[in-house]
Parts: C-alpha cells; sequence; structure tokens
C-alpha cells in the first residue's frame, strides 16, 4: 500500500472557473506529457457525461490523491460520487462560491452523521 | 449454523487437548481482535468530530479565498485565462504518509512546494499584490483542504478495517467458540460413555468368569454326581471330628 501511495501526489479538481482559478494559482495544476489535465471547468454549457467521464477518469488515475469537486457540481453526478466508496482517491466536496456549502448533502459527512446519529 | 453444530473428530483424549487448546486459542484471539475493534473505534470518533470541525472550518476559508478572488478580479481584471493556459505542473502536491494505528494504515497526505512560482508574471500590470494574496489565501485553504482529505481517507479506511474486525470477532464469539465448546462436550461426554461401557463390560466379564468357574465346578460335580454328597459328608464329618 505505501509504494502504491507515493506515486499519488495530485489533487484533481472538477469546479466552475472561480474555484478552478484560484486553486490553479495555489499551484495544484498539472498538465502531463499526454496533455491531460487534471481539473475540469464546469460551466451551464458542460454536458453530464463529460462530467461522469472526467470523474471516473480521475478515479482511476494512479497518480491522483485528492479529487476536490464543487459541491454543485457533485450534485450533478450525485449517484457516482454516493457510489465512490475506494479510499484512494479520496474524494472531497468543496463549497463553491455562488452556492452556499451544505452539509447534509455531503456524501461522507452523511455517513459520519448516520454513525455519530446511530451511536 | 445450528447451535450444536461441532467439528469432525473422533472422541479421543488427544482429540479432547486438541480441541482444549484451540479453544483458548480461539478466546485469546477473540479477545486481541475485540481490543483491536475498541481502539480503532476510539480512532473513529476522534476523526469523525474532527471531520465535522474542518467540514466547518473550510466552508469560511473558502468564503475567505473567493472573496480575495474577487479582489484580484477588481483591480486586475479577469485572470482566469491567463492562470489556466499558464499552467505546466503542479507545485502544490501531496505526499502520502502513513500512520499505524494498531496494525491499519491510515494514510495522511502532507502537501509540499516543488518548484518556483508559475505565476510569477500574473498581474505584473496591475495588481500583482491582490494576486499574491489570493494565491496566499488559496495555499492556505488547499492546505486546509488536503487535512481534510486525509480526514477522511483514513475515515474511509478505519470504517472498512471496523466492520471487517467486527465481523471476525463476532465470528469468533457466535461461531467457532460455541462450535469448539460443543466438540468438548462431545469428547467428554462420549469418553465418559467408553468408561461406563469399559466398566460394564469388566463386570460383565467378571460375572461371566464366576459365572463360568461355577458351571465348571457344577459340571464337575453333576460329572462325579455321587462323589458329592460324599465330599460334603466327608467335609462335614471332618468338622465333626474337629
Amino acid at each position: 500500500m505505501a509504494n502504491l501511495l507515493r506515486e499519488r501526489s495530485l489533487l484533481a479538481l472538477i469546479g466552475d472557473e472561480d474555484t478552478i482559478t484560484g486553486l490553479l494559482l495555489a499551484g495544484i495544476g498539472h498538465i502531463d506529457n499526454k496533455q491531460k489535465s487534471n481539473f475540469l471547468i464546469v460551466d451551464s454549457k458542460t454536458p453530464l457525461s463529460t462530467i461522469e467521464e472526467t470523474f471516473i477518469e480521475f478515479t482511476r488515475r494512479k497518480d491522483i490523491a485528492i479529487i476536490l469537486i464543487n459541491q454543485h457540481v457533485a450534485d450533478m453526478i450525485r449517484q457516482l460520487v454516493d457510489d465512490y466508496d475506494q479510499a484512494f482517491p479520496s474524494v472531497l466536496e468543496i463549497p463553491s462560491k455562488d452556492h452556499p456549502y451544505d452539509p447534509a448533502k455531503d456524501s461522507v459527512l452523511k455517513r459520519v452523521q448516520r454513525l455519530t446519529g446511530d451511536n | 449454523m445450528s447451535s450444536n453444530a461441532r467439528f469432525n473428530v473422533f472422541p479421543t483424549r488427544m482429540a479432547l487437548t486438541n480441541m482444549k487448546a484451540k479453544l483458548k486459542g480461539a478466546q485469546n484471539g477473540h479477545n486481541l481482535l475485540k481490543r483491536k475493534s475498541e481502539a480503532l473505534t476510539r480512532r473513529f470518533r476522534e476523526i469523525t468530530k474532527k471531520i465535522e470541525d474542518s467540514k466547518r472550518k473550510m466552508g469560511k476559508i473558502m468564503q475567505v479565498a473567493s472573496f480575495s478572488l474577487a479582489e484580484v478580479a477588481y483591480t486586475t481584471g479577469d485572470i482566469s485565462f491567463q492562470v489556466r493556459e499558464s499552467v505546466s505542473t503542479a507545485q502544490l502536491r501531496v505526499r502520502a504518509k502513513s500512520e499505524n494505528v494498531s496494525g491499519v494504515q491510515l494514510p495522511n497526505f502532507e502537501y509540499y512546494i516543488d518548484g518556483q512560482n508559475a505565476f510569477e508574471l500574473t498581474g505584473l500590470g496591475r495588481g500583482g499584490q491582490q494576486v499574491q494574496k489570493c494565491k496566499d489565501t488559496y495555499i492556505g485553504a488547499a492546505k486546509v483542504l488536503i487535512e481534510l482529505a486525509s480526514l477522511q481517507t483514513a475515515f474511509v479506511v478505519l470504517d472498512e478495517v471496523i466492520r471487517l474486525t467486527n465481523r471476525r470477532v463476532n465470528a469468533i464469539e457466535h461461531v467457532t467458540i460455541p462450535k469448539y465448546e460443543n466438540t468438548i462436550a462431545y469428547i467428554i461426554s462420549e469418553l465418559d460413555e467408553q468408561d461406563r461401557e469399559e466398566f460394564f463390560r469388566l463386570k460383565m466379564i467378571q460375572k461371566k468368569k464366576n459365572q463360568g468357574k461355577a458351571d465348571e465346578e457344577n459340571a464337575k460335580n453333576i460329572e462325579s454326581g455321587e462323589l458329592k454328597a460324599n465330599i460334603l459328608d466327608s467335609i462335614r464329618d471332618e468338622d465333626v471330628i474337629f
């Protein structure tokens, strides 16, 4: 497992333009030698199938450790995000500028609350 | 599984010793696993609490970050295209370290900055300070996000492991240990039964032997029928004589 982890060093990003710009400015953007980027900008014109494909591709890539996804984008592919239960890469829902963060929708927080509610 | 399931063994003393040793092993294992599960659960609770706090913190920090980006947009104009185009390799990367919690490797992401600033020239004309500030804010936000991601990964891994451990604990408690106990009870009862049988058999043999002796004597007596009275008489006579 440790060897597997060492290769994962990138953060991937699916979100709206502002979130992406900000985080790219922080320096998480990466374009590899096959011209594949580790981010996807989602606007109102982005087809759902593109988001789904990108999400699935990111989850399968071996060099990505964390996938950051805007919550409103995650809502569009809620089924995929909820069904995703692997540890690596970990999927993290983040708030965006236009959409306030709603903890009740977060797939992991839902599990957290279910567990703390049970106990 | 039925309550009186047992292993298919011959009821011998050696099997009994083996089973007793195995039962002891199972009980030891059960104790250890239970303790492991408790330790993991404790860790799990801690992580759950931390996740809830971090999520709230993340909401706040992302808000601040968005605001600083708006400031940049106000002073410098739209830089998103420029930023997007100048992306080449990642500077802010994460390194996964693993932490050992009672035999479970929990990943812990650590960020590090690799290479130099790719956006040195962004906002050179106007608002360079704002761009720098925005960049720092977003790096701060990314740190929080990375921390949260490692907590979340640990959460997922621990969840899985705890479930696995509990399943094992329950399997040992409710299936394996009763099975050994049933086997031991079975062997003991069979051995007792064998003991009783053996005892009964010895008794029977003795009885048979005695009877055989008596029969032989009788037969002898019958064979020499007339002697019987004489012998007895003579003995009695001798008695009288004494």
